[in-house]
């Protein structure tokens, strides 16, 4: 793309960096993904997880996932799960959700092991996965292993 | 059996999404630690979670030892009618645990 044509679109209001990162977040390859998602492609968006940006330490971080969905019958999230790239568990927690649900958001307080991307991976009633990743600087780690 | 703490709106309305919050004591033993003698600690995760709302599941959850210590779990479900809100868990020491809250929906 050319320069101006670049520059016309920042103009425009469009969102450069959603464009350029779609799906940086999640590697469908990865078996822990694969084991979700059976391989199927993971979308960049509907997905917001929210996390402090630093945490002293890593016992308890207050940890929120929205998801953009009707909560209908008909349109639904299915599932929400989250990822750790640096815990000895890289599993950490995952939801079950469905239209009685009424709104798609869910929080808990969540260990990790120092600095790490969290990745959060939304399942849909339409068999379509979305994603978020946030990445968080822990100051002190909990759970090392042989601490 | 856990101790736990609900929080729940006492009342609300029908077709509403109420947001329901629980506590529960849990060591959530990762497994990892060692003892002052240098033992491993077993782990002693709380692995599910559910609640059922006039007994239909409305939450479900899978913990690992990646939720801290005293887990805090937030949802929300659909108010439909009066009823009871009933929390089940199990932990890696087949512990098992429940907890109950009443909704009055208006």
């Amino acid at each position: 793309m050319k320069r101006r044509a670049v520059l016309a679109l920042g103009l425009l209001g469009i969102p450069l960096r959603g464009i350029a990162q779609a799906n940086a977040h999640v590697s469908t390859t990865d078996p822990l993904v694969y084991a979700l998602t059976k391989g199927k492609a993971v979308n960049a968006g509907r997905v917001r997880l929210e996390l402090p940006k630093i945490a002293d330490t890593g016992y308890s971080v207050p940890m929120t996932v929205r998801v953009e969905s009707p909560m209908t019958p008909a349109s639904h999230v299915r599932a929400i799960h989250l990822i750790a790239e640096k815990n000895p568990m890289r599993d950490m927690v995952s939801f079950q959700l469905g239209p009685h649900s009424a709104r798609a958001e869910v929080g808990s307080n969540i260990r990790l092991n120092g600095s790490q991307r969290v990745v959060a991976i939304a399942e849909l009633s339409d068999g379509t996965f979305w994603s978020d990743a946030a990445y968080i600087e822990v100051r002190e780690a909990a759970c090392t292993e042989d601490g | 059996m856990a101790l736990s703490r609900i929080q729940l709106p006492p009342e609300a309305r029908r077709g509403e999404a109420v947001e329901v919050r629980i506590l529960i004591q849990h060591p959530m033993e990762t497994g990892l630690r060692r003892d002052t003698h240098g033992n491993r600690i077993a782990r002693n995760v709380l692995h599910s979670l559910a609640c059922r709302y006039n007994d239909v599941e409305v939450f479900r959850a899978t913990l690992s030892s990646g939720i801290a210590a005293n887990p805090v779990l937030r949802f929300f479900f659909r108010a439909e009618k009066s009823g009871e809100l009933e929390f089940w868990w199990l932990d890696d020491d087949e512990v098992e645990g429940t907890a109950k809250a009443r909704l009055v929906v208006t």
